[in-house]
């Protein structure tokens, strides 16, 4: 089992502004530590350096490439002029863009919120009550589909939804139903669904064992019925690791280039996901500029979606 | 050093190597063409690299046969004889073109790559402008004006790694298209064995023919996006080629055009009500090879490709989809103009041609050698054990081609019938783009749009590509 670090376990205290407070350790002037604002500095100076690094600059490389009409080849390839805010202008009147921003939406809300959370919180549900060998390989089943590399699992849908010999079409009888042309964003979504549960059902499995067991006897001596022990006993105490798990398979999703395995964005741009879309302007059109602003978009849309949570959950808490 | 205005303090300040290399602001990225010609000309422990699209046992096998079987021991022993030591590296892809295309431009922008580059031809003027290559004489200097192979090679393909008049790389050959079809297919639907249409009419009574088979699709003409270049070349400019029109004449590129209106409606014609073509086998990621094998097992009547299906998909030896009967069911057509007389300069047939050559990376350590390389690997001898290694081929050589395609049917067709009335792409940095717009219309109108509507729509795409200053014909 896995414990997930909550994500309001920061410290919001910083170094005491005493300058040299190593030596009166007992008294609290918030420098705990007794190390003094200098050495504090020095301890983390290379986490913030890689933040820097790694972080940092690329946002701000990325938010000056976004000014430039530079392209992966051709003339703008060796001397990109600066065209201001035309990518960005250009980018948010552009329909592809806005399809493909609700291709995103469409396919976070369906695969992640809706699908992944709820499949992850049933499975948890019901592998509490099965016996321990049972609980395992079911476990170990959804796992699987998690930690298999991309391109494995890509192929094995491939086999699974093609057209002529595909396995979906044999089960179903349903003979040249070329499900990736015909149902695509339905495909990618249950795909997703099926790569990502397992995180969720991880995540849920550890909050349900987190739920006082005296709590479940005492709804059961009440005569509590399932709809009830979820909505009074499990959903107050596990309302955080809900937001949590919400939050992480969001970003998870929102970023994902997986699919671009399996539809390559296609056909016709119908699951042009926002990161397919960026790859597809940046790399295969070549116009990196243009990527580069469209990536700054979809930072900024992280960014509100990651400080939206972060508010509601440190609302909860007191 | 490209993009390096305001932020470069910052960037030098911030970023460690890997950061600077990973956002292509690397000094070396080939900005400046070719270095210092004698550089290490002198040098006794040699190492290059030539990258190529072509893998053992997936895509173009025996061009990497070729390579590891042929080349690599034969310079490396050749080589040693001159008391050099060679070590050649080959670098394998078996990847969509685009892909590759994009992946080298990548290697070339941070100053990386092979020392030899084997690129589509069309790639050169943007590459080119892109400081990505060189002029060869830039890089190898005067060895390359002496290369006594330039008179071998005619003008045409040796236009093919051309730039602004100086030759970027040496072509590995040319090459031109045909309507290849099924005679078992077409004898069981009444066609006559050595049909040849001579109008797009013809092309679709014969579908419509073939479509009373059981599951058989008629004919495929590449449409839409997922076959790139594929789309452009093997459908879209051999049908406008057959309205007398081409891409770029007279200094100004082609928009909406009768001719360009004319080529969507035939492929309305063919993925429409009638359903002549399979319109989802357009739209698949996989479409191209997943035509090819279905043509393989006798699925598909007819494919409009170049001598490339011949050579290396249905090659029953070496092909990714063999036709171990090649030879006695699959026939070959001229492409015809929409009617007779109806094609460019008056023709009653067709056909586009591309080439394919190789390229010195202009940050290669050993020009010299990479140079010799490149040399050895055109020469006669190279050609010849390519073709004994892969079957015939059309060359780059004048004296290689007269002996070798004697012995294949279809590569002397090509040679004697085809060449002679074929035409090419402009090779201009901003034809790529172009012709992704011509893949979109393709692509609406093999899924329902109207031809009309679509030719509004690249004539607005191509606005945007070209600008629409008077440089669109219309």
């Amino acid at each position: 089992m896995t414990t997930v670090p909550s994500p309001t376990d920061v410290d919001p205290a910083g170094p005491a502004p005493t300058g040299a407070g190593a030596g009166r350790a007992r008294i609290d002037d918030g420098d705990a530590a007794g190390l003094g604002r200098w050495r504090a500095t020095g301890f983390v100076a290379p986490a913030l350096l890689v933040v820097a690094v790694f972080l940092v600059f690329p946002a701000i490389w990325t938010l000056y490439l976004g000014l430039t009409n530079w392209r992966l080849t051709g003339l703008a390839a060796a001397e990109p002029e600066f065209v201001g805010t035309e990518n960005y202008t250009d980018a948010l009147s552009d329909p592809a863009f806005r399809n493909s921003l609700l291709l995103t939406l469409a396919f976070v809300f369906f695969s992640a919120i809706v699908g992944q959370s709820i499949l992850g919180f049933a499975l948890a549900w019901t592998a509490r009550r099965l016996r321990p060998a049972v609980r395992s390989v079911l476990e170990t089943v959804v796992l699987l589909a998690w930690i298999i590399p991309a391109s494995v699992v890509a192929f094995l849908w491939l086999a699974l939804l093609d057209r002529r010999e595909g396995t979906l079409n044999a089960l179903l009888g349903t003979d040249g139903t070329a499900w990736l042309l015909e149902y695509p964003m339905q495909s990618i979504i249950v795909f997703n669904i099926w790569n990502g549960t397992a995180f969720s059902m991880l995540l849920f499995s550890s909050a349900l064992a987190s739920v006082p067991p005296s709590q479940f006897e005492t709804a059961r001596m009440a005569g509590a019925g399932t709809f009830a022990t979820l909505r009074d006993v499990v959903l107050p105490n596990i309302r955080g690791h809900i937001l949590t798990n919400t939050l992480l398979i969001t970003l998870w999703t929102f970023n994902v280039f997986a699919p671009y395995l399996i539809t390559a964005g296609g056909p016709q741009g119908r699951t042009e996901i926002l990161g397919i879309y960026i790859y597809r302007v940046a790399l295969r059109d070549g116009a990196l500029g243009e990527g580069a602003a469209l990536s700054l978009i979809m930072i900024i849309i992280n960014l509100i979606v990651a400080s939206v949570y972060l508010r509601l959950l440190r609302e909860r808490r007191p | 050093m490209r993009l390096n205005t305001g932020l470069g303090a910052t960037a030098g300040l911030l970023a460690t190597a890997l950061v600077l290399a990973a956002c292509g602001s690397d000094d070396d990225g080939g900005g400046s063409a070719g270095g210092d010609p004698s550089q290490n000309a002198d040098a006794t422990e040699v190492t290059l690299t030539i990258t190529d699209n072509a893998i053992a046992g997936g895509k173009n096998s025996e061009g990497a046969a070729w390579i590891t079987d042929y080349v690599i021991p034969e310079f490396t022993a050749m080589q040693e004889a001159k008391g050099v030591d060679v070590t050649i590296e080959f670098e394998e892809n078996g990847v969509d073109d685009e892909d590759y295309k994009t992946k080298i431009a990548l290697d070339l922008q941070s100053g990386a790559g092979g020392d030899i580059i084997s690129i589509d031809g069309i790639w050169t003027g943007e590459f080119a402008e892109a400081g990505y290559i060189a002029p060869l004489t830039d890089i190898a200097g005067d060895a390359v004006e002496e290369w006594d192979g330039w008179e071998q090679i005619p003008e045409a393909v040796q236009q093919a790694m051309t730039f602004d008049d100086q030759a970027y790389g040496i072509p590995v050959g040319t090459d031109g298209r045909v309507i290849y079809f099924n005679k078992e297919l077409f004898a069981q639907a009444g066609l006559p064995e050595d049909w040849q249409p001579t109008s797009w009419e013809e092309i679709l009574e014969a579908a419509r023919a073939l479509k009373q088979l059981d599951g058989v699709t008629p004919l495929q003409v590449n449409a839409g996006v997922p076959m790139g270049e594929a789309t452009t070349m093997q459908g879209f400019l051999p049908l406008l080629a057959g309205t007398g029109e081409q891409i770029w004449a007279d200094d100004t590129w082609t928009g909406a055009t009768d001719g360009v209106t004319e080529v969507l409606d035939f492929y309305g014609q063919v993925y429409g009500e009638e359903e002549l073509g399979d319109p989802l086998l357009q739209q698949e990621a996989q479409g191209r090879d997943t035509s090819f094998q279905l043509f393989a097992s006798g699925q598909v009547g007819m494919l409009i490709e170049g001598d490339y299906f011949w050579r290396s998909v249905i090659n029953p030896d070496e092909g990714i989809a063999p036709m171990a009967n090649r030879d006695e069911v699959v026939g070959w057509a001229k492409i015809p103009a929409r009617e007779p007389g109806a094609g460019l300069n008056g023709q009653d047939f067709v056909s586009m041609s591309g080439g394919t050559g190789r390229v010195i990376n202009p940050n290669t350590e050993f020009p010299q050698q990479a140079w010799e390389l490149l040399t050895f690997m055109n020469s006669p001898e190279a050609f010849e054990a390519m073709i004994s290694i892969g079957g015939a081929r059309i060359t780059p050589r004048d004296d290689v081609n007269a002996e070798a395609l004697a012995g294949d049917p279809l590569m002397s067709f090509i040679a004697e019938e085809v060449l002679p009335i074929t035409a090419y792409r402009p090779a201009l940095a901003l034809y790529p783009q172009v012709s992704v717009a011509l893949q979109n219309a393709t692509a609406a109108v093999a899924s329902g749009t109207s031809a009309e509507d679509a030719a509004t729509a690249y004539q607005s795409e191509l606005e945007g590509i070209v600008g629409d200053d008077g440089s669109i014909a219309d």
